[in-house]
């Protein structure tokens, strides 16, 4: 026998009690885990943007489309380097609930902005811009459905129809690109727009938003001012900020995920604190006599602290680290779904270092006042109580 | 100093307790010799401070005024952390309630006072096998304590306190839970401990029957000790 041992026997006096705490900390860390993971998912995006890059929006919302013929216009702008633009074509495959991130992009300025996050071969660029029905694929996206250069693939929108009626596009897949930055994701297709703008039966010579890169960060103010001032009082006003700003926006879409994250962790520790609290200093005081008998025995103070807060400790890891493991699993089912509506999704080492000092943190906070109480405990009162 | 040859020396001994805004004096001015090899059991009515006794020998109560020499070393000053040290080398307690660790074995429960020695698992394992052949629970020892009937516990408890090889052991009323027969079987073993194994014993007990296994009666009463004749 040693110290963990007779932890281990203490905890477990009563069994029923302590695998009822232990779940309601396994469900508290399971809820941690899975939000943390989506919190960090909804941001990468925020965290893969670049510093030089700006998105120009409609005013109103970034999803109110902008006239295309603003895109030359940016284009001269003083500072701009580069612009791009894109349209949300709201895809999927084969069923609707295979949703895909699918974008209609003027080719040429789309790999000479992202240029910096991309990396595609010269032959493939070369096919992407020769090739009208060329569709660029993610590495990440290809390997998800098993798609390869040369393949013919049919993509539906769920918000745009052919002029024939059809809602489904047929693409050749002419080359897949890898990520230079791992935090790029590259769960995306990207397609010619001018294939895109021809054959859809609405919203002709409108384009979703633009990105652009300035000839230096310090222009980004400069750039931003002058792009809405140039459409201001205009049908399509235009709002430009960076795309950290723009990325952090669309997943605002979704509702605060920080603060649903902060609250909803935050009451669930809050209960589990109390309970566990409570819990443990019931359970303390139920064997106060049996401290009493181990500082007679010759137990000192600190190893009856020690022995009291390292329960409290394992208790927590007992709880926690299954919860972190259900949350690791949890985030996998949802990374590896058809819709893969957060293909980032995983609990992280981080976020498994960030679970282990909460743990220890709710094993300190609720074992120290029944630790401090046991470590004072005066023998001759509490065999006195017998 | 006390003696080479007393366990147990108390002088001038007070102490008081305060309940409410009543102030009560167990003992004043006590003194007290126990030799080493000796056994004694204390006797008194109710309240007149033998359990208190117990505990200022052992070191988990401190008395208000006098001095207490235990086993070579004067008790009274000592620290917390120096008494847990005291009480682990140089005391075995038995209570009348056995206080056994519910979730623990036989074995386990008298192996708790060697985790506070440097004995290694096997070297710890020896002294429980060791312990408990000398109450006659070798053949117990996986058992637990809600397994055993009451004198097999205070027989648990009795090996707990003898583990470590203490040099004087205090009981608190070691029999008075248990029937006759069972009471008996528990004295006889302090017994042997006291004669075969030198131990020297302090025993509180309300029982006369009890009090003839010891060498020695001490009435306590108002505070003071009386000897007494054991009868033959």
């Amino acid at each position: 026998m040693n110290d963990f041992m007779l932890i281990r026997k203490n905890l477990f006096a009563k069994k029923l009690r302590a695998i009822l705490m232990i779940v309601s900390i396994l469900v508290a860390f399971a809820i941690f885990g899975v939000l943390v993971a989506f919190e960090k998912a909804f941001n990468a995006g925020e965290e893969a943007a670049e510093a030089d890059r700006l998105v120009v929006v409609n005013k109103i919302n970034f999803t109110q489309p902008l006239p295309i013929a603003y895109f030359n216009r940016v284009r001269a702008v003083e500072g701009v380097r580069q612009v791009t633009h894109f349209n949300w074509f709201g895809g999927y495959y084969q069923d609707p609930k295979n949703f895909l991130i699918v974008m209609a992009v003027e080719p040429r300025t789309y790999l000479d902005v992202y240029g910096s996050d991309l990396i595609v071969a010269p032959e493939a660029q070369e096919a992407f811009f020769r090739e009208r029905t060329g569709a660029l694929v993610g590495e990440a996206m290809a390997e998800k459905w098993g798609w390869k250069v040369g393949d013919r693939v049919p993509i539906a929108s769920n918000i745009f129809s052919q002029k024939s009626g059809a809602r489904s596009w047929d693409f050749t897949i002419v080359g897949i690109a890898k990520k230079r930055k791992p935090q790029v994701d590259t769960n995306f297709m990207v397609f010619q727009y001018a294939y895109f703008d021809e054959t859809r039966s609405f919203g002709k010579d409108m384009i979703g938003w633009m990105a652009l890169q300035t000839t230096s960060m310090s222009l980004n103010d400069q750039v931003s001012k002058t792009v809405d001032a140039m459409f201001a009082n205009s049908l399509y006003e235009t709002s430009t900020d960076t795309e950290k700003a723009f990325n952090k926006a669309f997943v605002a879409q979704l509702g605060n995920i920080a603060l649903i994250v902060t609250l909803v962790v935050g009451a669930a520790f809050v209960t589990i604190l109390m309970i566990v609290g409570n819990t443990m200093a019931l359970s303390i005081r139920e064997r106060t006599r049996q401290i009493a008998v181990l500082k007679t025995l010759g137990f000192s103070g600190q190893r009856v602290l020690r022995l009291v807060l390292g329960e409290a400790v394992l208790l927590a890891l007992l709880g926690g680290l299954p919860g972190i493991g259900i949350a690791a699993l949890v985030a996998l089912l949802v990374r590896e779904s058809p819709q893969q509506f957060v293909p980032k999704i995983a609990v992280t080492p981080d976020i498994l270092f960030m679970a282990i000092v909460l743990m220890l943190a709710l094993g300190f906070v609720t074992g120290l006042i029944p630790a401090l109480n046991a470590m004072r405990l005066k023998i001759a009162t509490a065999l006195g109580r017998g | 100093m006390s003696s080479p040859s007393s366990m147990v020396r108390l002088t001038g001994v007070s102490k008081r307790f305060v309940k409410g805004k009543e102030t009560i004096s167990i003992f004043d001015s006590l003194d007290l010799t126990i030799p080493q090899g000796d056994f004694v059991a204390v006797m008194g009515p109710s309240g007149s401070g033998k359990t208190t006794l117990l505990n200022l020998l052992g070191g988990i109560d401190r008395p208000d005024t006098g001095e207490i020499h235990v086993a070579a070393e004067q008790i009274e000053r000592l620290g917390e952390g120096d008494l847990a040290r005291f009480r682990a080398a140089k005391i075995g307690f038995i209570f009348q309630f056995y206080n056994l660790m519910p979730m623990l074995t036989a074995a386990q429960n008298v192996e708790l006072p060697l985790l506070l020695t440097k004995l290694d698992a096997k070297q710890r394992r020896k002294h429980v096998e060791t312990a408990l052949g000398v109450v006659n629970l070798a053949d117990r020892a996986k058992h637990y304590p809600r397994e055993m009937s009451g004198g097999q516990q205070q027989r648990v408890a009795i090996a707990r306190a003898i583990v470590s090889d203490p040099q004087l052991i205090l009981a608190d009323e070691p029999t008075g839970d248990l029937d006759r027969a069972t009471a008996d079987e528990i004295l006889s073993i302090l017994q042997l401990l006291n004669r075969d194994l030198a131990k020297t014993i302090v025993m509180v007990t309300h029982d006369p029957a009890a009090a003839r296994y010891a060498r020695r009666v001490l009435h306590l009463d108002k505070g003071q000790f009386i000897e007494k004749e054991l009868a033959a």
